[in-house]
């Protein structure tokens, strides 16, 4: 059994974006905040800290996760994905590109996030539909976009997948 | 927004997992997916010194059916219940599930998670009560089976005693000429609903829940009734229930909702009920 003493620094290894990371966390610090704080990858964003919003969803094993409502300790050992990790070589994906082409980004508070859900989207089913696109991004909040152009670009790049 | 200081212990048995409830009872939390604990941590609503970690119990992690029940463990996820090949076999589940959160939180959180947090307007805990289901519940030398119209007590209330762990939730299959459905309105799809039917039509009739308008799902059995009797039988759970304003809706809305989804809700599983 893994047992670790509240108010005191646990190390935490994590395979991030293709490579292995480590660094140290109480057990209540959030997985947002070791990404952002102790990996210095900010580009997830936090927004609510309660799960509503969306902005700090990553990839966990390939699923979409709030990484605001996981504590960093629990993902000792897996596999995660962030924004960072998705233009690695300096090429936008083929979804980034699409979200450019459409204006689907404006302040782009919430693009980390819905970048993530939408890339395991395409992933796991390249022949999904706009009823997909919808529930997928059901679970982001924009109040730029009014969500058409993401709508519209998340079809575009499924278009590009077959 | 962040939580206050907890030990995290990750038990590697269910019998681990006992020990530490029988050791710290009521400053221990139970976490699975966290979908809704985490929130309530973040938020302080909940202090516990000790959190449990449950999700990887693979023995937990199993989905098992036979001819009368479907049981669910305590760490599988609700996305993992989406995906089960034999989910068929319980329509009312399915139905109901891609309503439950979205898409990011159902890979995280669990079925049983939902049934122990008992948000009265949750969709999992109207599905069990509609279904006549069971939650299994373990502690330390002693397990036992309580039915989903006892388990759930009140608002974000349950039977569940401070060592206790809930390890399964037992979904009967029924045999036999069935018709389901399952609606809800809310303010955005995936958010808690402001108010959810689930009802399930036999030969003989409809039973029919609702959730989001009392403390616990409200489960009533109706003969089939024509257009008029119906809208009397639904009128009075309308009013027996009462419902109470809050920011979403006012009362005599979620009354109203009682009266045309349910109408709705029942007249699509009787649709769906083959015909001898």
């Amino acid at each position: 059994m893994r047992y670790l003493e509240p108010d005191r620094r646990h190390r935490v290894r994590v395979c991030i974006n293709g490579s292995s990371a480590e660094g140290d966390a109480e057990p209540r610090t959030l997985l947002s905040d070791f990404l952002r704080h102790e990996l210095g990858l900010t580009g997830t964003h936090v927004g609510c800290e309660h799960g509503v919003c969306g902005a700090c969803t990553v990839l966990l094993d390939g699923r979409p996760a709030r990484s605001c409502l996981l504590y960093a300790v629990q993902v000792h050992g897996r596999t995660l994905t962030t924004v960072e990790g998705l233009a690695a070589g300096g090429e936008l994906t083929g979804l980034q590109q699409a979200l450019a082409r459409h204006h689907a980004v404006q302040c782009g508070f919430c693009t980390p996030g819905i970048l993530m859900s939408l890339t395991c989207l395409l992933e796991q089913e390249p022949g999904a539909g706009e009823e997909r696109v919808r529930e997928a991004l059901s679970g982001h909040i924009c109040r730029c976009t009014g969500y058409e152009a993401l709508v519209r670009a998340a079809l575009d790049a499924l278009d590009g997948t077959d | 927004m962040k939580p206050a200081s907890f030990a995290y212990a990750r038990p590697d048995t269910l019998d681990e997992a006992l020990e530490l409830l029988a050791q710290h009872g009521a400053e221990a939390r139970v976490l699975a997916g966290g979908q809704s604990l985490a929130a309530m941590l973040n938020m302080r609503l909940v202090q516990p010194r000790v959190l449990v970690d449950i999700s990887g119990l693979a023995r937990l992690d199993t989905i098992d059916a036979d001819e009368t029940t479907v049981t669910v463990g305590a760490s599988v996820t609700q996305a993992a219940v989406l995906r089960w090949p034999g989910l068929a076999v319980q329509p009312l589940l399915a139905a109901a599930l891609p309503c439950v959160g979205h898409p990011q939180t159902r890979e995280r959180g669990t079925v049983c998670g939902s049934l122990a947090h008992g948000d009265p307007s949750a969709e999992l805990p109207l599905v069990l009560a509609v279904l006549g289901g069971e939650v299994v519940l373990q502690k330390r030398g002693r397990r036992r089976r309580v039915a989903a119209s006892r388990f759930q007590r009140g608002v974000m209330l349950t039977d569940i005693g401070e060592d206790e762990l809930v390890t399964s939730a037992l979904f009967p299959v029924r045999r036999g000429p069935l018709g389901t459905a399952f609606r809800e309105v809310s303010p955005r799809h995936g958010d808690f609903a402001i108010l959810a039917v689930a009802a399930v039509a036999d030969p003989a009739g409809v039973t029919v829940g609702f959730g989001g308008i009392a403390d616990t799902p409200l489960v009533r059995r109706l003969g089939h009734l024509e257009a008029d009797a119906l809208a009397d039988a639904l009128n009075a759970i309308a009013w027996e229930a009462g419902g109470d304003s809050d920011m979403h809706a006012p009362a005599s809305y979620r009354r109203r909702l009682v009266r045309r989804l349910g109408a709705a809700t029942i007249r699509e599983a009787c649709d769906a009920l083959p015909r001898a």
